[in-house]
C-alpha cells in the first residue's frame, strides 16, 4: 500500500470511519476552490466585474437616500442619515445573496452529489463565500461614508468585525437548513422570496428603530437579522442609535436574538446532518 | 493479503414513489395519495472482499446492480442493511472530470476537481504540468472547457483523476473513452497501478478487459452475486447465461417497440444454426439464419421483408430486405402465412447484438409489422477489436531496405 494512506482502521464497526483530520483539510480543499470557483464564474467575463457588485447596493442606497430626505423626508431627524442607511444595505445585500445563494446550491450541484462522497457541507458554505466577501468590502464603504459624514473614529467600529462573523454564521446556518429542503420541497424557493421580503420590511433597513411605536421595539429586534443591523449602527455612529440592549431593556434581554440565530443554527446543521446523506438519492 | 475493501451483507433498495410529491401544495392538497411507493432492491445482500493490490471486475447485465454497488463503495449511497468499509483514499471514476465547468479554463477545473478527489489547491497546481502533458493538451490550456471536445474532457478527466493518488480506484466504464491509442495509455496506465499495488475496482461490460486485467471478478444478477473467482470462469458464466435473460428495448409503456398497420403480422422469430437448432449465442464466423413467420391479415403483392442487425449502441451491423436483394415475394392473401428466411455469415465482432424484423409494403414506404429489437444474438470471438464487423482479411509486414540514390 502505497505511503500516502490515512490512519484508517478497517476493522472499525462503524461502515466508514475516516480520521478527522484528513477530511476536514479535505473539507477546506473543498470549499475554498468551490468558492474561488463560484467567484471566478460570477465575475470574469463582464466588463466591469466585480464592480458590479458594489455597484448595485450602492444605486438602491443613492434611490433610497434620496426618496428618504428630499420626497418622504424619513431620514431628516436621523443623525448620520447616509451611514445608518448604507449599513442596514450593506448587511441587507449580504443576507438576501447568502440564502439565495445557498438555497439551490445543493440542487444546482447535482451532478457532482451524485457521482462523488465529499463533505457535502462544503456546497451551501461555499455559496456563501463570494457574499461575505462583498459584505466585507461594503463595510470598508459604510466605514469611508461615516468618516465623510463626519462621524469620528472611534475604538467601537472594532466590534463590527464579531457582529459580522456573527452574521455570517446566522446566514450560513440558515442557508444549510434552506439547501437541504430545497431538495425536497420545491416551493421553497419562492417562500423564501416572499419570507424575504418580510424579514426586509420588519427589519431596521431604511428607517431607524425610533421609527417603531415603542411598545414593539424589542419584539422587532428578536429577529436576529434586525438586531444585527441595529448593533452595528449603534457601533459605528455611536450614541446616534441605540444599542440593542438600550432597546430590549436589558443586557440579557439581547440573548433572545443571539439565541434565536443560534437555534437557526443548529437546528440547520442537525437538519442538513440528517438529510444529506440521502440527497444523492432525494435529488 | 489485508482487504482494502470489504462489503459485507450489502442491500440497497431505492423507494420508488409512484408519483413524487415534490412540493407542498401537492403535499397538502393529497397527503395520502403520494405515498405509494415501488421497492426495487438494487443489491441484495452482496459480500465480498477486495484484497490490496488486486484487481476486482465487477461485471453484469444492465440494472444488475453494479453502478449502485460502486456507488455504494464510494459512499454516495449509504447502504440500506450490511457494512461497506474502505481503507484509505478513494478515487472513484463514477465519471470522469466532476465538477468540470465549461466557462473555466482548464487549470481551475483541475483544481476543483483535485480538491474533490483530496488534492490541495497548491498541490493540484504543481500537479497541472503533468496532468495536461498525459492528457496531450498542452496546446489548449488556456481553452475554456466547453471549447474543448468529448475526447479532449474526458483525457483531462482522466488525467487529474490518476493524478490524485488514491489507494482504492473505483472505475466505472472508464476505458470505453477516448481513441485507441489514448485506451492503449490508460491500460499501461493500470499495468503500473498493479505493479505499485494499487487497488482497482473495475465495473465493465468489456469482458475482454475484465478477463485480462482482473485477478478476480464478480457477476452480478438483479443486484445478487451469482459468482465470484477467476475472470475467466465468470465471464464464461455471463456469456453462458445472464446475456439470455436480457429484456428486449422498451418503450415508456414498458412494452417493446413496434409499429406498423399490422395488416401482415410478425408472429415469430428465430435464429438457427446450419444444424437447424435454435440459437442465440454464436461463435464468430458461423453460418446463422433468421426465420421469420408472417400471418397475412389483408391481400399483400411482393410485400418486402427484411432485418436489421444492431450493436448494443445500435449501430447498425447488417441491414437486408428483400428489395435490396431483387427478389420478388409473390402475393399472399388474407390468412396466409409466410415465411422469410435469410442465411448470413457472423462476421460480426464479439458483442451482444439485436436483431429487428420487418414487413413493408410493396412501395417501401409503409410498414406492416416492424419489431425492434425483437431478437437478441451475441457473438463470440476472439478478441473485442473495437470493430463492428471483423472482415476475412490477410495481414503482412515486410521491411523495405532504403536505397540511397546515387546521383
Amino acid at each position: 500500500m502505497s505511503a500516502s494512506t490515512p490512519g484508517v482502521r478497517l476493522d472499525t464497526p462503524e461502515l466508514r470511519r475516516r480520521s478527522t483530520a484528513p477530511e476536514l483539510r479535505r473539507f477546506v480543499y473543498i470549499t475554498r476552490s468551490l468558492a474561488v470557483m463560484e467567484f471566478k464564474l460570477r465575475y470574469f467575463g463582464s466588463f466591469l466585474g466585480y464592480l458590479w457588485t458594489l455597484f448595485r447596493p450602492l444605486l438602491l442606497f443613492g434611490v433610497l437616500y434620496l426618496v428618504f430626505t428630499r420626497i418622504i423626508r424619513l431620514g431628516d431627524d436621523v443623525p448620520h442619515y447616509p451611514v445608518v442607511l448604507l449599513i442596514g444595505i450593506v448587511l441587507w445585500a449580504f443576507f438576501a445573496d447568502a440564502t439565495n445563494s445557498s438555497l439551490p446550491s445543493l440542487v444546482a450541484r447535482e451532478s457532482l452529489l451524485r457521482k462523488l462522497s465529499f463533505p457535502r457541507l462544503a456546497i451551501p458554505v461555499a455559496a456563501t463565500a463570494t457574499p461575505a466577501a462583498n459584505l466585507v468590502l461594503g463595510f470598508g464603504v459604510v466605514l469611508v461614508l461615516a468618516v465623510v459624514n463626519g462621524v469620528s473614529v472611534s475604538a467601537t467600529w472594532l466590534y463590527v468585525v464579531p457582529i459580522m462573523l456573527g452574521t455570517i454564521v446566522f446566514a450560513i446556518g440558515l442557508g444549510l437548513l434552506l439547501s437541504v429542503l430545497f431538495v425536497r420541497f420545491r416551493d421553497l424557493q419562492p417562500i423564501w422570496e416572499i419570507a424575504l421580503q418580510l424579514v426586509f420590511w420588519a427589519s431596521p433597513i431604511i428607517y431607524t428603530i425610533d421609527f417603531v411605536p415603542e411598545q414593539y421595539r424589542q419584539y422587532v429586534l428578536w429577529n436576529p437579522f434586525a438586531a444585527a443591523v441595529q448593533e452595528t449602527r449603534h457601533q459605528v455612529v455611536g450614541a446616534g442609535s441605540p444599542s440593542v440592549a438600550d432597546v430590549m431593556g436589558s443586557l440579557y434581554e439581547v440573548l433572545i436574538p443571539v439565541g434565536i440565530a443560534a437555534a437557526v443554527c443548529v437546528l440547520g446543521f442537525l437538519t442538513f446532518r440528517r438529510l444529506s446523506g440521502r440527497v444523492a438519492e432525494d435529488l | 493479503m489485508e482487504p482494502v475493501v470489504r462489503c459485507e451483507g450489502l442491500w440497497k433498495t431505492f423507494r420508488i414513489p409512484v408519483d413524487r410529491a415534490l412540493t407542498f401544495k401537492q403535499r397538502v392538497l393529497a397527503p395520502r395519495h403520494h405515498r405509494a411507493t415501488r421497492e426495487l432492491n438494487a443489491v441484495r445482500d452482496v459480500s465480498f472482499e477486495v484484497r490490496s493490490g488486486e484487481f476486482f471486475g465487477v461485471i453484469g447485465a444492465n440494472g444488475s446492480g453494479k453502478s449502485t454497488l460502486l456507488m455504494c463503495l464510494a459512499g454516495i449511497y449509504l447502504p440500506d442493511r450490511g457494512r461497506v468499509a474502505v481503507a484509505g483514499r478513494i478515487s472513484p471514476f463514477i465519471e470522469l472530470g466532476v465538477g468540470f465547468n465549461g466557462e473555466l479554463p482548464a487549470l481551475d477545473n483541475v483544481v476543483v476537481n483535485g480538491a474533490l478527489l483530496g488534492l490541495s489547491p497548491a498541490e493540484a497546481r504543481r500537479r497541472f504540468p503533468a496532468i495536461v502533458e498525459f492528457a496531450e493538451l498542452e496546446d489548449f490550456v488556456d481553452l475554456k472547457l466547453k471549447n474543448y471536445s468529448s475526447g479532449m474532457l474526458v483525457r483531462l478527466g482522466f488525467s487529474a483523476a490518476i493524478q490524485a493518488e488514491a489507494d482504492v480506484y473505483l472505475c466505472d466504464e472508464v476505458l470505453a473513452v477516448g481513441d485507441v491509442r489514448f485506451q492503449q495509455k490508460c491500460f499501461d496506465t493500470f499495468r503500473r497501478f498493479k505493479r505499485e499495488g494499487r487497488t482497482v475496482v473495475f465495473v465493465s461490460h468489456d469482458l475482454a478487459s475484465v478477463e485480462r486485467f482482473c485477478d478476480r471478478a464478480l457477476l452480478l444478477e438483479h443486484g445478487e452475486a451469482v459468482a465470484l473467482g477467476e475472470p475467466s470462469d465468470v465471464v464464461q458464466e455471463y456469456r453462458g447465461h445472464a446475456f439470455l435473460e436480457a429484456p428486449p428495448e422498451t418503450d415508456s409503456t414498458g412494452s417493446p417497440i413496434r409499429w406498423g398497420d399490422r395488416s401482415a403480422e410478425i408472429v415469430e422469430a428465430s435464429l438457427h444454426d446450419d444444424a437447424g437448432n435454435d440459437v442465440t449465442v454464436v461463435e464468430q464466423g458461423d453460418w446463422v439464419t433468421l426465420r421469420v413467420l408472417v400471418q397475412f391479415h389483408r391481400r399483400h403483392e411482393n410485400p418486402i421483408f427484411g432485418a436489421i442487425v444492431k450493436t448494443e449502441q445500435a449501430h447498425h451491423a447488417f441491414v437486408t430486405n428483400t428489395m435490396f436483394d431483387a427478389c420478388r415475394t409473390g402475393t399472399f392473401e388474407p390468412t396466409d402465412h409466410g415465411v422469410y428466411s435469410v442465411r448470413f455469415q457472423a462476421l460480426l465482432a464479439e458483442g451482444p447484438y439485436t436483431v429487428s424484423p420487418a414487413v413493408a409494403y410493396e412501395d417501401a414506404n409503409r410498414f406492416a409489422d416492424w419489431r425492434e429489437d425483437f431478437l437478441s444474438l451475441r457473438v463470440n470471438g476472439r478478441l473485442t477489436s473495437g470493430g463492428i464487423v471483423d472482415l476475412p482479411h490477410e495481414s503482412t509486414v515486410e521491411s523495405v531496405v532504403h536505397e540511397t540514390t546515387v546521383a
